[in-house]
């Protein structure tokens, strides 16, 4: 295997559940309840000050949005519901990227339920476009947490160019690394683009990982293939595998990824357990095609939903949601190791409303 | 690109071209429908606003024309007011200096393309004869200088950059000088990708812009940003301040309404299109062209300009000479298959053709990967039969199809079509059967 870099000293076997269990609890409480660790490792500590950290971080990153929505749902929360408030809350969801087809439906719920008489003001209205929204969110029987069950669990992240894919895994990486004490190995099979590799190398020496290289240029299956063979010789838990950008439009570069995908599944029974595909918050309406053409071509799990740091709104991962029922798992929200951060519906909604 | 877009226009006005006359409830269902497009397209919601204000007020005050049909000139009203949106007719060149070496500095979000799209202005800028160097001053992101250093050697590109140095200002102001030491024409100056909210960065741009006195800013922006894309262009024009936007992953499918908003919020034009990863996949935007495309109305002029780049002329002579005296073989076949194929993927050169967005929208992409087949198939002939193609035989066809990894039948499939086309080019070259619309510049199509 030219270019593979493995440590090769033998792992002593050790009792994983409950080593693994003890260090699953030093965990921030709302990582550990967005990761799948099997039945055997949650954990169900829970400290409010933790969740406090988390949602202020989010409401900071999500700071200009719910500026911008509160002062102007606040004068349309004021008064009775009218044309003018359905009006300026449709501005707003479109504003906020959320998209025509699922403004409206939204609006067309909210409006249901105000003749219906189960909403009489506008408080009562700014309560439900939250659970709305939360609802949107979370379509009809998926999930938020990341399916890590499985031993070894395999995960591969798409998306196209310059959505912060090897960011985000190297911050996953670190997650898991350090704070729930898993043993990761990388697999860089983004051999395109100039210096993936090296990016990559540098988050697999913060995180204490193993990478696995290939040559540039070179064949990404190949890369992924002897990933699996390094996770399987070192017994390791989790594999993550890093893919070059590419975009949704590219049929030949999307045959390649269904090529490296039918490698992970050949190879590891039920892998890859979890396939995020990552879209920039500052994405429009493209982001509802690109999760459509990457879950038609590697069946995607999940969106990492990245630089909500900015001012972006994100929302079009609510149209992702809506449209396509495909989960919202981990956002990005700033460029520091802990801001790769699990989703949580009603925060992300609430902090879009600006409650 | 736009494809969608012109779709949906092309939806809209279908159905008032049919009609003939244009009432009231007819504006006021284009205006709904074209609302309704531009918001899907990533338009801003104000920009839509104001562009269907105006687009309204346009059609309510003309005159009938004599010349088009109120349909006509409906799609010719959007169109003129998209073109104004976009700047108008040309697009502008970069501005260099009069003398000395030219500073390009280079913006954007993380992620947009910034670095990639240093190289690609590089390959540009080498190709009108100029040397060119690169500054890496993104000290942000982890191994951005080494894709510089690999992007500044592909692109043949001098790749300053200083090991060790932590502040990009001091990289930067070095490379000026540097640049100019060694009589470089033109400097083109990386800088870190930043989110507009960071206050620290956007100051760090504004240092880097002082200090390097840049003859022309541009921001780097991705075509599929959404609402958002005018709090960015409005951000980096309150801080840094830039002169003009290159616009990345146009190759995709974003309706790219970002590009209208953010010139209808900054008046500042859209300088080039990147097209591709390639690093020669730069384009100089044509604001006209590219409202005529999102009408659908096809961009025929930068297919020419394709054509004529890529064809060469003598060839297609010799070829036509051969066409009409009935000797075109299969090698001149796959000669003129090459051509056509060196242009780019062919579902891009579809999509230049008028009416052709939309036709080849139900077929999915035209496959690549059937041209290859066929390219197999003529590979695996020996030159005698490419030469004769109406004489191979049962067992040389099935040797053939063994060879090109295919089957009988699709052997049997080309000669077949081969034949055909070689019928429909006699007589085309006898005169006896024209195409509609003229003939295509040396056989391209064949």
């Amino acid at each position: 295997m030219p270019g593979v870099v493995l440590r090769t000293e033998q792992k002593q076997p050790e009792p994983v559940c409950a080593s693994s269990l003890h260090r699953v609890k030093q965990m921030d409480s709302e990582w550990s309840r967005a990761l799948d660790l099997g039945a055997d490792l949650e954990s169900e500590v829970e400290t409010a000050e933790q969740k406090q950290g988390a949602f202020a971080r989010l409401r900071e990153g999500l700071g200009r949005t719910r500026q911008a929505l509160s002062a102007e749902l606040g004068a349309s929360f004021g008064g009775a519901i009218d044309s003018a408030t359905w009006e300026s809350l449709e501005e707003l969801l479109v504003l906020a990227d959320v998209g025509v087809p699922t403004t409206v439906r939204v609006i067309e719920q909210l409006e249901h339920e105000t003749e219906a008489g189960s909403i009489t003001d506008g408080e009562g209205l700014r309560q439900r476009l939250i659970e709305v929204l939360a609802e949107v969110a979370q379509p009809d029987g998926s999930t938020s947490r990341l399916d890590l069950s499985a031993h070894p669990s395999v995960v591969m992240v798409v998306g196209v160019n310059g959505t912060g894919k090897t960011t985000s895994i190297g911050k996953l990486a670190h997650v898991l690394s350090r704070e729930a004490g898993l043993e990761v190995v990388l697999a860089a099979a983004d051999t395109y683009r100039a210096a993936a590799v090296e990016q990559l190398t540098e988050w697999a020496e913060r995180a204490g990982c193993d990478i696995v290289k290939g040559a540039d240029g070179g064949d990404p299956g190949a890369v992924v293939f002897d990933g699996v063979a390094a996770t399987e010789a070192r017994d390791a838990d989790v594999l993550i595998c890093d893919t070059a950008g590419r975009l949704h439009t590219d049929s030949d570069l999307m045959s390649e990824l269904t090529k490296v995908r039918r490698v992970i599944a050949d190879r590891v029974v039920g892998a890859p357990q979890e396939t995020l595909v990552v879209i920039d918050a500052t994405t429009g309406q493209n982001g509802v095609r690109q999760a459509k053409e990457f879950a038609d071509a590697v069946e995607v799990t999940g969106v990492v939903l990245t630089k909500l740091d900015g001012s972006s709104k994100g929302g079009v991962a609510l149209a992702v949601a809506a449209e396509l029922g495909i989960p919202v798992k981990l956002v990005g929200i700033g460029e520091s190791l802990e801001d790769l951060r699990p989703f949580d519906p009603l925060e992300f909604s609430r902090a879009l409303v600006g409650e | 690109m736009f494809d969608q877009l012109s779709e949906r226009l092309q939806g809209v006005m279908d159905g008032v071209r049919d009609r003939g006359t244009l009432s009231d409830e007819d504006v006021a269902a284009a205006l709904r429908e074209v609302r309704l497009a531009l918001l899907e397209a990533d338009v801003n919601f104000k920009v839509v606003k104001s562009f269907t204000e105006s687009l309204g007020a346009r059609l309510e005050g003309a005159e009938i024309s004599d010349a088009l049909n109120p349909g006509q000139q409906v799609v010719k009203a959007v169109n003129d007011e998209l073109c104004e949106l976009m700047g108008g007719g040309g697009g502008r060149d970069l501005v260099f200096a009069p003398s000395g070496t030219t500073v390009i500095l280079i913006a954007g979000l993380q992620g947009s393309g910034k670095t990639t799209a240093c190289g690609k202005l590089a390959v540009l800028l080498a190709a009108q004869s100029k040397r060119v160097g690169i500054a890496a001053c993104d000290l942000q992101r982890p191994a951005a200088v080494e894709q510089l250093k690999k992007v500044g050697q592909q692109a043949g590109a001098t790749v300053f950059s200083l090991e060790g140095e932590q502040d990009p200002v001091a990289v930067a102001a070095w490379a000026v000088e540097s640049a100019k030491e060694e009589g470089l024409d033109v400097l083109i100056v990386d800088t870190a990708g930043r989110t507009v909210v960071d206050q620290g960065l956007m100051d760090e741009l504004a240092s880097v812009r002082k200090v390097v006195s840049p003859h022309d800013v541009v921001l780097v922006l991705d075509a599929m940003t959404g609402q958002e894309a005018v709090g960015v262009a409005e951000a980096f024009a309150e801080t840094a301040g830039f002169d003009g936007i290159l616009l990345t992953k146009l190759d995709g499918d974003a309706r790219g309404g970002a590009a209208l908003s953010v010139k209808a919020v900054t008046g500042k034009p859209i300088l080039f299109g990147s097209t591709g990863e390639k690093l020669d996949a730069l384009e100089k935007f044509h604001p006209d062209r590219m409202a005529g495309r999102i009408l659908g109305m096809g961009d025929v002029m930068s297919l020419i300009e394709k054509t004529e780049e890529k064809f060469d002329a003598d060839r297609a002579k010799e070829l036509e000479e051969k066409m009409r005296s009935e000797q075109f073989t299969l090698d001149d076949f796959l000669d003129q298959m090459k051509q056509v194929r060196s242009m780019g993927p062919i579902g891009n050169l579809m999509k230049m053709i008028p009416g052709m967005g939309k036709a080849t929208a139900g077929m999915g992409d035209v496959d690549e990967r059937e041209l290859d087949r066929v390219e197999a198939i003529v590979l695996s002939m020996t030159p005698w039969e490419r030469a004769n193609p109406e004489r191979i035989d049962g067992s040389r066809r099935k040797r053939i199809a063994a060879g090109s990894g295919t089957s009988v039948q699709a052997v049997n499939r080309l000669l077949k079509q081969f034949a055909q086309m070689r019928k429909l080019m006699k007589q085309m070259a006898s005169g006896k059967l024209s195409l509609p619309g003229g003939s295509m510049p040396g056989g391209l199509m064949g």
